[in-house]
């Protein structure tokens, strides 16, 4: 059953094709790597599915949603399941990891500013509700972000900011969750650990789309790959398939 | 009358086209508003009236002391202001020019007074007749000095060495630096002319109205801000039509709608062009627009 | 949950540096043990507020206390702008203006009692700050700088010139006192005593709103816009609506404290409400950090007071803020008891 459909999804920037007729098309529950060199347009096609960019043409259906997505407004797609991690790391550095996490959350609770003057028990309620399901989320990394979760994001460590870009992800409860290179700047061991992790994570409903340079992590991880070059789908397959096709190798390696 | 006021519109309008030039340029280069700028040309006007009455200096000897220390002093707010806070946030940067510009204002007002002077200037030409239109002397000065400005500004950035480096610093400058440009000597010579032009359109604004004060300052950097948003920031051929555009404007606004409110017509343009077209007339790129979000 | 919080201090909602094994050092026990979230020392607080004008006699302190006051009203809801959502405002006496304006003419010219001019004011001051916070949604720092410094202008240019308004440069004179009609009760508050209770009234109401709003799902919203808009807007946060929204919040307490301004004056003339007014409205949450609350306060007590103790040089108080605000931004951008600044960076 398919939940994420993207139709010849287009970018330029002027004039050159940062995406180029993409499609794709993401089953429920899986685990989709994206995998091309720098600039093949991978962070890209994350920021046009969230809105940060606009596309120039295409299509991203998700099911359940009756329109286009790419015609919601930013702050309205996180609403309808898609939730992302960047690449180049940027928590909110002057809010503790808790706060970060609450605004994961803001998607999901209510209460604007007459409420808050008023204390009114609605808002009170939500943010109790937020709290909670906050700490809960953040168990999932055992006690990495647990034990930090009053420090703020800038007195963490490199792997904890990733880990905390996913956990704030997580608590708007996405159904589709982009990853972009989660695993920079972790050691073997840690990004091995993220693998159960984002494991755990797929376990509990979410489907996860992740963009990765590292070929092990991919390898472990995804049910399926997507290889991209220039903007445009050059092979989508398992492993094995994409590991050793011929245009893959070319685009990493350069043609002899 | 209509071509009477039309000629005053049009003096008013170069002003502002010399002083928004200053506004561009060092837009261009360091992608920042420099809120100081107004001051230098207050100061220019000041510098230069200084000379001529206490040291009873003639116009041309004064004027270019008065842009020579003009000129110092906008290199010096750079210096202060702007190079210690590179890679500081911007909005650090806004405030500390705010306070620069804060403090030149205040300083002026200490040393000079917060009295207008008189700043007299007798060409001793008798006005010349266009027709019915009577055009006195020091307006066509102004009007020929600014263009000749103009000009030469445009040649020197066109054709000279320094001015192909300024238009490669603005584009990209770290390619530029690669290249082997030095970027802080470029960064200060732009802070140079842009003071010089501000300095000289103080002067010639003093000319104009015969009258100078510390608050002059602010409500010309203002208006020539708008100006430039106005002719699209960064672009100087935009700088300098929409200097002339906005003196028409607000000379249309007094005399037909209400004198009272002139000064807010500048600002109210400044608004209704960031809201409906931010990258303005001549522009491209999208001045002042941060977010991708929509 | 009512664990003391250290951080209240440091402006930060819940945020410790400290780590979790790590041993605390009496003094910071101490400032736990009376931590500005504790009951107690808030009630230890406003007790000593009330006790004030009991200890101060002279006229010309309390003048200065009651001034103080007044401006951390002025710099708390400045703060809210700038140092919640951070959107630079250099218009803030704009709303201070519309306050001032609308409290004193409904009092003399209408004759409208001073308490239902209040919230009738912040209700004109929010709407001038959603007509001021919708056009400059998209506008980068400096540029909104000089948008709202163009907007203030706009504003002390139609005081001075609407003249069957607000009888331009001539101001307007004998505002009344407000009174208190409860039963047998008719309080008349014109003696400095009596404004001191009510511009701390107004003190107390701002501490509580913007603690209130800063500790809410809105204040997170503010907070995390300022730390990055981007990423804010792709976490489900409405750009438009909630910067909007804390500009208007703003403006409604600037415009609070405008009311007690005109009565506490008796006289409001646009000259109250210029540029270097706005600049040194600005100067308070610059020097107490940007976003703390405690900071704020303490910075109005230093940009306000001090100024007062060298009176004699009152003709240099501008050229000081202007090289204050300089030497701020270089040598301590994040204040007394603020943040570091994580902004967008600024590369030549």
């Amino acid at each position: 059953m398919w939940l994420l459909s993207v139709r010849s999804l287009t970018k330029y920037f002027g004039g050159l094709s940062a995406l180029k007729n993409f499609d794709l098309e993401v089953e429920t529950g899986e685990i989709v790597g994206i995998i091309g060199p720098n600039g093949s347009g991978k962070t890209t096609f994350f920021n046009v599915l969230t809105g940060m960019y606009q596309a120039d043409s295409g299509e991203v259906f998700l099911r359940d949603v009756k329109e286009n997505i790419l015609t919601k407004r930013t702050h309205h797609i996180i609403t309808l399941g898609i939730s992302r991690t960047f690449q180049n790391q940027r928590p909110f550095n002057n809010l503790s990891v808790l706060e970060n996490l609450m605004v994961g959350g803001h998607c999901r609770t209510k209460g604007g500013i007459m409420s808050a003057l008023l204390k009114l028990p609605g808002a009170r309620r939500d943010r109790v509700w937020l709290k909670d399901w906050a700490h809960e989320v953040m168990s999932i990394f055992g006690d990495r972000l647990l034990s930090m979760k009053n420090n703020p994001a800038w007195n963490l460590s490199y792997a904890n900011r990733r880990r905390l870009e996913i956990a704030r992800a997580l608590v708007s409860k996405p159904r589709v969750l982009l990853l972009d290179e989660p695993t920079a700047g972790m050691n073997p061991a840690e990004s091995l650990q993220l693998v159960q992790n984002i494991q755990e994570i797929n376990q509990r409903g979410v489907t996860v789309i992740v963009i990765e340079h590292d070929m092990n992590f991919i390898k472990r991880l995804c049910q399926r790959i997507v290889a991209l070059d220039y903007g445009e789908k050059i092979i989508e397959g398992t492993y094995s398939e994409v590991r050793n096709h011929p245009k893959v190798i070319e685009a990493y390696l350069g043609q002899d | 009358m209509f071509w009477q006021q039309f000629i005053t519109w049009i003096n008013l309008g170069a002003m502002y086209a010399l002083l928004a030039i200053g506004y561009t340029m060092v837009y261009g280069i360091i992608k920042l508003i420099n809120f100081a700028h107004g001051e230098i040309f207050m100061c220019g006007a000041f510098f230069t009236w200084w000379f001529m009455t206490a040291a009873s200096l003639p116009l041309p000897l004064s004027a270019l002391i008065g842009i020579l220390f003009a000129t110092l002093l906008g290199v010096g707010v750079e210096r202060i202001a702007y190079r210690p806070l590179r890679n500081a946030p911007r909005f650090a940067v806004v405030i500390s020019v705010l306070g620069m510009s804060i403090f030149l204002q205040n300083m002026a007002r200490i040393i000079w007074g917060a009295e207008s002077q008189v700043f007299d200037v007798d060409f001793g030409i008798s006005p010349i007749f266009i027709g019915s239109v009577i055009v006195p002397f020091k307006k066509i000065f102004i009007l020929l000095t600014s263009l000749v400005l103009m000009i030469a500004l445009a040649l020197f950035i066109k054709k000279t060495y320094l001015g192909k480096a300024m238009r490669a610093t603005s584009a990209d400058r770290e390619a530029a630096e690669m290249m082997g440009i030095n970027v802080n000597s470029v960064i200060t010579l732009t802070f140079a002319i842009g003071s010089a032009m501000g300095a000289i359109a103080g002067i010639l604004y003093a000319i104009n109205y015969n009258s100078i004060d510390p608050y002059m300052g602010f409500n010309a950097g203002m208006k020539a801000f708008a100006a430039a948003v106005l002719g699209g920031i960064g672009n100087i051929y935009g700088a300098m039509f929409g200097g002339i555009l906005l003196g028409i404007f607000e000379g249309v606004g007094a005399a037909y709608i209400s004198s009272m409110y002139r000064d807010a017509f500048a600002f109210a343009v400044l608004i209704l062009v960031l809201i409906f077209r931010p990258q303005g007339l001549l522009g491209e790129g999208k001045s002042g627009e941060q977010a991708k979000a929509r | 949950m009512n664990k003391p919080r250290l951080d209240d201090l440091t402006g930060g909602s819940q945020i410790t540096t400290q780590g979790p094994g790590l041993q605390k050092s009496p003094l910071v026990r101490m400032t736990e043990v009376f931590a500005l979230s504790r009951w107690y020392t808030k009630l230890i607080i406003i007790f000593a507020c009330l006790l004030i004008p009991f200890i101060v006699h002279s006229n010309y302190a309390m003048r200065v206390i009651i001034y103080i006051c007044l401006y951390i009203v002025l710099a708390l809801g400045l703060n809210v702008v700038m140092g919640f959502t951070g959107l630079l405002n250099i218009g803030h006496a704009a709303f201070y203006a519309t306050g001032a304006y609308t409290s004193a003419i409904l009092m003399t010219s209408y004759g409208i009692p001073f308490w239902l001019t209040v919230p009738i004011g912040m209700v004109v001051g929010f709407t001038f700050g959603l007509a001021i916070g919708f056009p400059t949604l998209r506008l980068r720092d400096d540029y909104l700088a000089m948008v709202t410094l163009g907007f203030g202008q706009i504003v002390y240019i139609v005081a001075n010139n609407w003249m069957s308004l607000t009888r331009g440069p001539r101001g307007i004179p004998s505002i009344p006192p407000p009174c208190i009609n409860f039963f047998r009760w008719h309080i008349v508050i014109d003696s400095y005593r009596a404004y001191y209770y009510l511009i701390l009234l107004f003190v107390l109401l701002t501490v509580y709103a913007c603690i209130r709003a800063r500790d809410s799902r809105v204040g997170l919203a503010w907070m995390a816009i300022r730390e990055d808009e981007d990423v804010a807007a792709v976490m489900g946060i409405n750009l438009g609506f909630y910067k909007t929204l804390s500009f208007a919040f703003s403006a409604a307490l600037g415009a609070l404290a405008g009311s007690f301004f005109a009565v506490f004056q008796t006289f409001v003339s646009p000259n109250s409400f210029t540029i270097l007014e706005s600049v040194i409205i600005i100067t308070i949450p610059i020097l107490g950090g940007l976003g703390s609350i405690p900071g704020t306060i303490i910075g109005a007590i230093i940009m306000i007071g001090v100024p007062e103790i060298f009176r004699a040089a009152s003709e240099y108080r501008m050229v000081a803020v202007g090289a204050f605000m300089v030497l701020m931004m270089i040598f301590k951008p994040e204040g007394l008891l603020g943040k570091k600044l994580y902004q967008q960076v600024y590369k030549v």
